[in-house]
């Protein structure tokens, strides 16, 4: 840097407009509900046996573990009393009791945190295989990252509660326990040494708010900073390209030091809670040393019992403070749980009627009548469409941005409902069949092709699981991508990464065909790409698209005047209608919207834009 | 070592997990190493674990003694009973008085090691973010940033964690042990052997529980990868599963996963579990030995019943810290695989840098020559670029083509120096681009690369990331020349609308327009367009190219593209193939010829393969 970033803002007055990373959502606390806390038990059901026996467990580790002091205590008395065999007798009870409580926190804990993992992968599950059904425009309206943050976040906020939720019942059972034992053995010194605790308990409460808090900023300046230091990663090559370097750091810097301050702020917050509960340990002790000692000196109490109280006083803390901590814990669980409940309260609207029967053997042939439509039905996208595609024939649907040729196809294959009229698939209508059987019949390819982290030959066999690899070379062959498979590094078996970002868009295209192919479908949809594919590729997905449409009936969003061109019929929509539908020539020599379309877009290769369509930024897809 | 990718241990998810036992010393050892650069600290977190120990061990005694006052006077009857009582008072003054400071000095300690572990986590991340700056594409082309960000904030994360969460603790425990053992032995070695009996056995178990639940989580966090892989997916792709019926094929995949995931985790609870129990039963194994073996002694006149209780203390004073060790074992093995990652990374040495000597570019007129370059990403790797030579002069326009993968981005980046040649050279008015200092370099060259990205940032801040002190009236400038200016001045907040905030997702054609107003915003020497426009549809391009070709008239400038639209009126055109030059010329020139060039442009302007009927839609795939 031959300049400083300092000096650069000094040389010209003004302030960088520069910033880096910015922080994520902050936490949610939710209250106590009922309904919510019986849904998640609802999913305890299915394992109520393993239930009932943690809690027992949690009951007797806790009783035991209230016992041992005292037990301690009963054994150090009766040896100042030098009674030999209630010494034996004790010693034996310590044993049991040790045994017991070692056996039981065991199965407890062993117990619940099965159960808690167990029941978290059910209702992760039952959220997965919930989305798998609820109607694609939810799914559209929802961000996938979203989705994810509940499957995840939310997920693990509950499991979290479901751990610690049998520990709570222990919790509370050692505070009464060790409670009513300290009062059993000596009201008075019992109650002066539970005063402490209502201290305890009050300065938790004061302190829990600033601490959250504390905890909150924390967690938020490192987000901000991590976040930050994504963005720069992510951005690496920009921020080079770019001379960034000084100035991103200087920013970044910045965040560091936030968080630095803000981390220690909150160690500062967690760590004066140990001398609070300490100076309490140390006055309930000074207490049963006083007048406990006091009450030893004058008879009225056992040497046993106050080293039974020294021992108590040591360990009823604890209980406290994990008990607040649930508190946190579940607060949090709450919110997850309406958030998760949301989700699997989302009404399934497209399913399976009730008796519907498989599509089998049939005429491969596509009718709408009178279809009308709306993903808003206040707001139709299709208005009373009326037509048929014959066994084998090849439709092209062209028309401009929002003409609604995305929703016939969507509609074909019961993406969606009609509001009005019927989509019959080989004369019957859509919703009258299985969803699974009608999309084993009707193949689609999408506009931007989806592939799955795995081969080359898992992503074009997908669910088609029968089919070999033989099969899948044919496939791969008929529509040339065998070529370039076969020249990455380890053939059909490459991996592909995330979304095949290894490989171009294009030959990405070509192995959704195949996909297809491979599927074997009697009815095609096909949503041509419009990406700009570099002309090399652009040629072999041309040749394969006439495989893929030899021998079936096929519907096409069309883009390319090649594709349109060699269409049997050509619909042409617009604003919802269909205005006009016939071969390439018939429409030429109409002189309609095609024909305008058509000689406009052939002007130059320059000009691909259509002026009739305006300026399609601007227009939404449908 | 340059920057070669990292092969770190447990990087690469196919291999299994395991902490590297061998590295373990050395690794941790450079972490503490980080901590002891500030002496004063590690010396204050010293002091207050000692005096702490100290306090905590000051308990037992006081105890014992005050019970043995009371039993005293039990015994001999009430002869002295105020002076009883006056002891009783001095115990509990005294047991305050320890609590008190047991509870400060704890808390200093902990706090004191989470500061200090802060400090270090504060100097990791910087020297981390300025080590991902200076490295060179060639490592960032080779390693995820997904990975990147994992060592910086995961393994960050472990390391630190080490210094707070096994370093001091190790510490307390060591020096409370040492004092228990000291004050035990030397009160009674008998009843000292039992009472810490359970220690080496607890010891053992927790430490191993310890390690092998770091081992275990790994696995799982790599289980659990997977799994959320598959749900990501089918969520992403939920139109193609649903297009291909796949409801069944997926739920399966999912269970697959799934029950994986849950089976290991039901061996990872048992584990814990053991571990656990193993300390539980020893410790009241100890326990149960010391009353009895205690208590036979008492009853035999032996002992006094004050020393019994104060044996019984030391032992419940020990049971929680002990719990620690598996904490700190657990600790070791993660700052081990975690700090290994990240001192992997900021051991290595960036591949490109200022050469010694290095002078700033002098702006001078800009002619940029390539002369016989030779290049190759990997030594022994395939060739990429083969003796390609050009000259672009000031004013003029080089446009080059060819099919993907012969070669034209890596020319791109090869004239900011994001690689270095391997054969031939570079130069900038005659001078070396590797003879001048970098800043300088790419503060003169000015390239748009083909896949835009933006920050998460306001859209002025974005325009104007090259140059964030630019004046209003440049960034605007800039953003006319690129056709983008409109757009953005009808944006809920105009310039200052984040990029990305709800309803203003920007299309792909706009990102690009974004990312070539960025370009030319420091006003360049030599400006690089690297497909930069493919994703604007061909009326806005074309405005797009007469806005550069103004702000650009006195440029060298290079166009890549695969629309032959976007570079026919170059002043030279050079077709590349296999990294090598095939053809070159002018438009008219390589029409004539009638090669490569001629049967490309005859493709792309036959209709059927390239015009598309209905509407740029490119713009909208990103919308």
């Amino acid at each position: 840097m031959s300049e400083t970033t300092l000096d650069q803002t000094e040389r010209t007055g003004r302030k960088p407009r520069a910033s880096l990373g910015s922080p994520e959502g902050d936490d949610v606390f939710g209250v106590f509900d009922t309904r919510i806390a019986r849904r998640f038990f609802s999913y305890l059901g299915p394992h109520r046996k393993m239930f009932v026996i943690a809690q027992i467990a949690v009951l007797v580790s806790a009783a035991s573990q209230v016992s041992i002091p005292l037990l301690i205590g009963r054994a150090v008395d009766s040896v100042v009393k030098h009674d030999a065999a209630r010494f034996q007798q004790t010693l034996v009870a310590f044993a049991v009791m040790a045994g017991v409580y070692t056996a039981m926190f065991f199965t407890e804990q062993w117990l619940s945190q099965r159960l808690a993992q167990r029941v978290i992968f059910d209702i992760r599950r039952a959220m997965f295989a919930h989305f798998q059904d609820v109607s694609l425009s939810f799914m559209d309206k929802t961000h996938v990252g979203r989705i994810m943050a509940r499957l995840q976040g939310d997920v693990g906020a509950l499991q979290e509660f479901l751990e610690t939720t049998t520990g709570a019942l222990g919790d509370m059972v050692m505070l009464i326990g060790i409670a009513a034992v300290l009062l059993s053995m000596d009201v008075q010194l019992g109650l002066l040494t539970l005063t402490v605790l209502p201290a305890l308990i009050a300065i938790r409460a004061v302190w829990l708010p600033y601490s959250k808090e504390s905890f909150r900023k924390a967690r938020d300046a490192s987000s901000t900073a991590n976040s930050a230091l994504a963005e720069n990663i992510n951005g690496i090559r920009t921020v080079q390209e770019t001379r960034r370097e000084q100035l991103n750091f200087e920013l970044y810097a910045e965040k560091a030091h936030e968080n630095f301050r803000a981390q220690t702020g909150a160690a500062w917050m967690s760590g004066i809670m140990t001398p609070t509960v300490d100076v309490l340990t140390g006055l309930a002790m000074a207490i049963v040393i006083i007048v406990g000692g006091n009450a030893v000196i004058a008879g009225r109490l056992e040497v046993g019992v106050m080293v039974a109280f020294v021992l108590y006083v040591q360990r009823f803390f604890d209980p406290v403070r994990m008990l607040s901590m649930q508190y946190t814990i579940m607060q949090r669980a709450m919110a997850a749980g309406y958030r998760i409940f949301e989700v699997l309260d989302v009404p399934i609207t497209i399913k399976d009627k009730e008796g519907a029967s498989a599509l089998e053997s049939f005429e491969p042939t596509v009718e709408f009548e009178h279809v009308t439509f709306g993903y808003d039905p206040a707001r139709p996208i299709l208005h009373d469409v009326t037509f048929k595609v014959r066994p084998q024939e090849v439709v092209a649907l062209v028309g401009p941005t929002g003409s609604g040729k995305t929703s016939i196809i969507a509609l074909t294959h019961r993406f969606y409902e009609v509001d009005a009229g019927r989509v019959l698939v080989g004369g019957v209508d859509v919703r009258d069949v299985t969803l699974d059987s009608l999309g084993r019949r009707i193949g689609m390819v999408l506009q931007e092709p989806f592939l799955f982290t795995g081969t080359i030959e898992e992503n074009i066999r997908y669910n088609t699981l029968d089919a070999t690899r033989v099969d899948i070379v044919a496939a791969a062959k008929a529509v040339s991508a065998h070529d370039f498979i076969m020249r990455l590094p380890e053939g059909y078996d490459t991996k592909l990464g995330q979304r095949g970002r290894n490989i171009s868009v294009g030959q990405r295209q070509l192995i959704s065909f195949a996909r297809a192919l491979v599927a074997d479908p009697q009815i095609l949809i096909l949503d041509e790409a419009t990406a700009n594919i570099d002309s090399f590729t652009e040629q072999a997905i041309q040749k394969a698209l006439k495989v893929l449409f030899e021998g079936r009936t096929c519907m096409v969003i069309a883009h390319r005047l090649g594709t349109i061109r060699d269409a049997d019929r050509i619909i042409v929509l617009s604003q919802g209608r269909i205005l006009e539908q016939g071969s390439h020539d018939e429409l030429m020599g109409s002189g309609g919207l095609y024909h305008h379309l058509y000689t406009s877009a052939h002007a130059s290769f320059d000009d691909q834009v259509v002026a009739t369509t305006g300026d399609a930024e601007f227009a939404s897809r449908t | 070592m340059t920057d070669s990718p990292p092969n770190g241990r447990g990087a690469s998810p196919s291999e299994s997990p395991a902490v590297d036992v061998t590295a373990m010393p050395l690794v941790l050892a450079r972490i503490a190493g980080l901590a002891f650069r500030y002496p004063g600290r590690v010396a204050l977190i010293v002091v207050t674990s000692l005096l702490g120990a100290a306090a905590s061990l000051a308990l037992p005694r006081l105890f014992g003694r005050a019970v043995d006052q009371a039993a005293h006077l039990l015994a001999q009857g009430s002869a002295h009973a105020d002076a009883a009582k006056q002891g009783l008072l001095v115990s509990a003054g005294l047991v305050i008085l320890a609590t008190a400071s047991r509870g400060f000095l704890t808390m200093a300690s902990t706090y004191y090691s989470e500061y200090l572990s802060q400090k270090v986590a504060y100097d990791l991340r910087l020297a981390f973010f300025q080590q991902l700056q200076r490295l060179s594409f060639g490592f960032h082309d080779k390693v995820h940033s997904g990975d990147l960000i994992t060592r910086g904030m995961l393994d960050l994360e472990g390391s630190r964690a080490f210094i707070q969460g096994a370093m001091q603790p190790a510490l307390s425990l060591g020096l409370l042990l040492g004092f228990a053992a000291y004050m035990m032995i030397a009160t009674d070695p008998m009843m000292a052997a039992i009472g810490l009996a359970f220690v080496p056995v607890a010891g053992v178990a927790l430490a191993r529980m310890g390690f092998l639940l770091r081992v275990t989580w790994l696995r799982v966090q790599e289980m659990m990868s997977g799994l959320t892989l598959t749900m990501e997916e089918n969520l992403q792709g939920i139109r193609v599963v649903r297009a291909f019926a796949g409801r069944r094929f997926e739920l399966s995949k999912f269970d697959t996963a799934s029950q994986e995931v849950l089976a290991f985790q039901y061996k990872r609870i048992t584990l814990r579990f053991r571990g656990v129990a193993w300390m539980m039963v020893s410790f009241n194994a100890s326990l149960g030995l010391l009353l009895w073996y205690g208590g036979r002694k008492v009853l035999a006149g032996e002992m006094t019943v004050g020393r019994l209780t104060e044996f019984l203390t030391y032992m419940t004073l020990l049971q929680a810290p002990i719990r620690q060790i598996a904490m700190i074992f657990n600790s070791m093995a993660r700052a081990t695989s975690s700090g290994a990652r990240l001192f992997e990374v900021l051991d290595l040495k960036p591949g490109i840098a200022d050469a010694p000597g290095a002078q700033p570019l002098a702006a001078g007129e800009g002619v940029l020559r390539f002369e016989h370059v030779d290049f190759r990403y990997d030594p022994g790797g395939k060739q990429v670029l083969s003796d390609i030579s050009f000259e672009v002069r000031p004013g003029r326009t080089l446009g080059i083509v060819g099919p993907p993968g012969s070669g034209k981005s890596t020319i791109a980046n090869l004239i900011p120096r994001f690689y270095d040649v391997t054969g031939g050279r570079i130069t900038i008015d005659g001078r070396d681009v590797r003879e001048v200092t970098l800043a300088s370099l790419r503060e003169y060259v000015g390239l748009v690369q083909q896949e835009a990205f933006l920050f998460d940032a306001s859209v002025g801040h974005n325009v104007a990331y090259a140059d964030p002190w630019a004046e209003d009236e440049r960034i605007v400038g800039a953003a006319k020349t690129a056709q983008i200016h409109e757009h953005i001045a009808g944006l809920p907040a105009a310039y200052e609308t984040r990029v990305g905030e709800r309803g203003v997702a920007l299309s792909g054609g706009q990102r690009q327009r974004m990312s070539i107003a960025r370009g030319v915003v420091p006003g360049p020497g030599v400006m690089i367009f690297d497909d930069s426009t493919a994703a604007i549809d061909a009326v806005t391009e074309r405005k797009v190219r007469d806005g550069l070709a103004k702000a650009t008239r006195t440029k060298a400038t290079v166009i890549i593209a695969h629309r032959l639209s976007s570079l026919m009126h170059a002043d030279e055109i050079v077709v590349l193939d296999e990294g090598r030059i095939v053809e070159r010329g002018s438009h008219a020139e390589l029409l004539a010829h009638g090669g490569t060039y001629a049967e490309l442009y005859e493709l792309q302007s036959r209709s059927d393969a390239a015009a598309t009927l209905d509407e740029p839609t490119p713009e909208d795939v990103g919308a």
